[in-house]
């Protein structure tokens, strides 16, 4: 059934317990008052680890804020993440954005904005660079069910149809748009039912199965390198967490509805089974790997939580590439 | 007809410099006529000039960028067949349709695609068809493009974006053909904004625009396109960005624009010397973000008397972020509050736009209140 070798899918369990344990004490961190703002992944596990396992590591990937997943796969380091969440001396950032709008040149992340799908037009316009580049390479650009409501995403499509772009949009749908339901977010055939309108190759797939979003990112690759065509993949998932620590989601749903999803079809859950009737997981492992999890995480947190903001400067520089006279002025005397 | 212009007559109770009187009783049709008179320049370059107007010398800087710089493309909507205003004319038969091509009908999608291909370090040079459009891509060009660099920590940049597009009066343009939209974006840091004034200026300045490494709007006088004729010099050149330039010089009034503004206030310091005996230095701003403040200030650290005239309208026009600079630096030197000579606060009506315009009366009627007072 499955051509990935243990140690990949065992990877992929890994980073998927991982980011989850992230998860989990990072918004605890938010509810201490220790980081400002916080957004979980809880139910999206499958989405990211299963698409960033199948594209090459310097495909560029566009990101919404729920792909902290991707970076992990990739190797974004626990302190990385903590030192961006606390805005200290070390975050790549500089302490400017908000926690979770993480970015690394490393590892073909660009950096998260908050406005939702601005990213889209400027993936369709990357991927046409890489394609003019000739270097092999594609483009993801992950958007939720919500963000493809937006003029940029049909921005985003209509131009990488037309100008033939290698890129793949990956949208992921979870359910919610912080407490809109997606059946008042769209009346059509969901975000996939838009694709062939667009002419654009599309998929829809089963979110939670990690394999399912393996091998669909990874023909959906291959379409796009070979043929320079975008391609539109609907995964559908669901958001067991809040929108984020300024959301309590049990106002517009019930916790029985998020009880089935977590109890029926979780990502995590379904591949710990697939791993343990494999033979490449049992509960002995499950209870070193979780204790060992959970101790990394609260210790680069603790290290980001006592290093030092940076520089007050920061505020000034990085605006343009050489900064203007009126900017240093400003600092001066400020 | 004696009925009609008793009636006129009796309607004015003003002065008979008052620029209302003498629009009304001036010979030529507005129709046809400009406000302004373009007075070329030499470029200060040795070297083989040729006659070029505005489109003709941004069609050349294009040429020169695509030339020399592999990674350069442009595009925007109907620039394959040489752009509505002939911008790119002969472009995509020089370098192809992967180089030169047409995008669909979609501001904001240009913006964020020209942001995209910038970020992976390919020179973009997009065009927005009138500068009464861009607001679509308002959310890109101000919450994207000018916050790259700073929100990423400088990992992430896009730099290399220039998006033109042509701006201002045109003579029958009203509200949505003649805009001049570069107050909302100079509110905006991490944005560059040019104007140039002149072929020679448009074609330096736009190479500098291209090759600079942050994203800039450059913004052309669209009525310049055929008027404006210069002999530009065909080599590869560039100006400097954040200089402005005096372009005629006195001790006694400053008067600040940009773009097709500065012709008109040439002729107003012409006007000033002949009638009223004063000799003006003319500055033309070149770039509204960053602004040349020293130039100002020292301008008017010398004259004590300030004129900003533009066409966008005058609540918060660029002219009014120039004031509230001048007077804060310049306080004590002033003789006179500072004058702004702005469209009205209205949409940029049609049959309207003779008084519409700042045009050259109603300056020199700033000038005379400025030398007066």
């Amino acid at each position: 059934m499955c051509a990935l070798s243990e140690e990949t899918v065992v990877k992929m369990y890994k980073v998927m317990t991982q980011l989850n344990s992230m998860d989990r004490i990072m918004y605890e961190s938010q509810r201490q008052g220790r980081i400002s703002f916080y957004m979980t992944n809880f139910g999206e596990e499958g989405t990211q680890i299963g698409s960033a396992a199948a594209l090459s590591s310097e495909d560029l990937i566009f990101g919404q804020y729920r792909e902290a997943g991707t970076l992990l796969w990739r190797g974004f380091s626990l302190d990385q993440f903590m030192n961006q969440c606390y805005g200290n001396c070390e975050d790549l950032g500089k302490g400017r954005q908000m926690p979770v709008c993480y970015g690394s040149k490393g590892l073909s992340f660009v950096t998260i904005s908050s406005p939702l799908g601005t990213q889209m037009p400027q993936a369709s316009g990357a991927a046409y660079a890489f394609k003019r580049q000739k270097n092999g390479l594609c483009v993801i650009c992950y958007f939720g069910e919500g963000t493809s409501s937006e003029g940029d995403a049909h921005a985003a499509l209509n131009f990488a149809a037309t100008l033939e772009c290698p890129v793949i949009f990956f949208c992921r749908n979870n359910g919610y748009a912080i407490s809109t339901p997606s059946r008042e977010q769209y009346k059509g055939d969901g975000v996939a039912g838009r694709g062939p309108a667009y002419g654009i190759h599309t998929i829809r797939v089963d979110g939670n199965d990690v394999f399912a979003i393996y091998n669909a990112t990874k023909a959906a690759r291959d379409i796009c390198v070979s043929e320079n065509k975008p391609v539109l993949l609907e995964a559908m998932t669901y958001r067991l967490g809040h929108h984020s620590t300024s959301d309590d989601s049990t106002a517009y749903r019930s916790i029985d509805e998020v009880r089935y999803w977590d109890e029926r079809d979780s990502p995590i859950a379904r591949l710990r089974y697939y791993l343990v009737s494999k033979g490449w997981w049992d509960d002995a492992k499950e209870k070193v790997w979780k204790e060992q999890n959970e101790k990394e995480v609260l210790q680069a947190s603790a290290r980001a939580e006592k290093k030092l903001k940076p520089n007050w400067t920061e505020l000034f520089k990085d605006l343009y590439h050489d900064m203007p006279q009126h900017l240093s002025l400003a600092r001066k005397f400020w | 007809m004696k009925s009609k212009i008793m009636s006129k007559l009796l309607m004015l109770k003003s002065n008979p410099c008052s620029p209302m009187f003498i629009r009304l009783f001036s010979k030529s049709p507005q129709c046809m006529a400009t406000h302004f008179k373009f007075q070329p320049e030499t470029a200060h370059l040795d070297g083989e000039t040729a006659k070029m107007n505005l489109f003709q010398a941004v069609n050349n800087a294009l040429d020169i960028a695509l030339a020399k710089d592999p990674s350069a493309v442009v595009f925007g909507e109907d620039v394959s067949f040489g752009g509505v205003f002939r911008c790119t004319i002969g472009l995509q038969e020089k370098y192809g349709k992967d180089r030169v091509f047409n995008t669909p009908l979609c501001e904001q999608g240009i913006a964020g695609f020209g942001i995209g291909l910038a970020t992976t370090g390919a020179t973009a040079i997009a065009e927005i068809q009138f500068g009464d459009y861009i607001l679509p891509a308002f959310d890109q060009i101000c919450n994207e493009a000018a916050k790259f660099r700073y929100r990423s920590g400088n990992l992430w940049e896009c730099g290399k974006l220039t998006i033109r597009s042509p701006i201002s009066a045109v003579g029958h343009g009203a509200l949505y053909h003649s805009q001049s939209p570069e107050a909302f974006f100079s509110h905006c840091p991490g944005l560059r904004i040019v104007i140039p004034r002149s072929p020679i200026k448009a074609k330096g300045l736009l190479l500098s625009s291209i090759r600079t490494a942050d994203p800039v709007l450059f913004f052309e006088p669209k009525v310049l396109y055929r008027s404006a004729v210069e002999e530009v010099p065909v080599q590869d050149y560039m100006l400097p960005l954040s200089k402005a330039d005096i372009v005629a010089e006195g001790d006694d009034v400053t008067l600040v624009g940009w773009g097709t503004q500065v012709h008109v206030l040439k002729e107003v310091a012409e006007m000033a010397q002949e009638k009223l005996g004063v000799k003006c230095d003319v500055i033309d701003l070149v770039s509204i973000l960053p602004w040349d403040k020293d130039t100002v200030f020292n301008s008017v650290k010398k004259t004590g008397r300030l004129l900003i005239a533009h066409e966008a309208p005058l609540t918060s026009g660029f002219g009014a972020e120039v004031a509230a600079a001048v007077q804060e630096a310049c306080f004590l030197s002033l003789e006179a509050p500072i004058q702004r000579v702005c469209g009205f606060d209205t949409p940029f009506p049609h049959v309207f736009e003779p008084f519409y315009i700042p045009d050259k009366w109603r300056c020199f009627d700033a000038v005379n209140k400025l030398v007066r007072f």
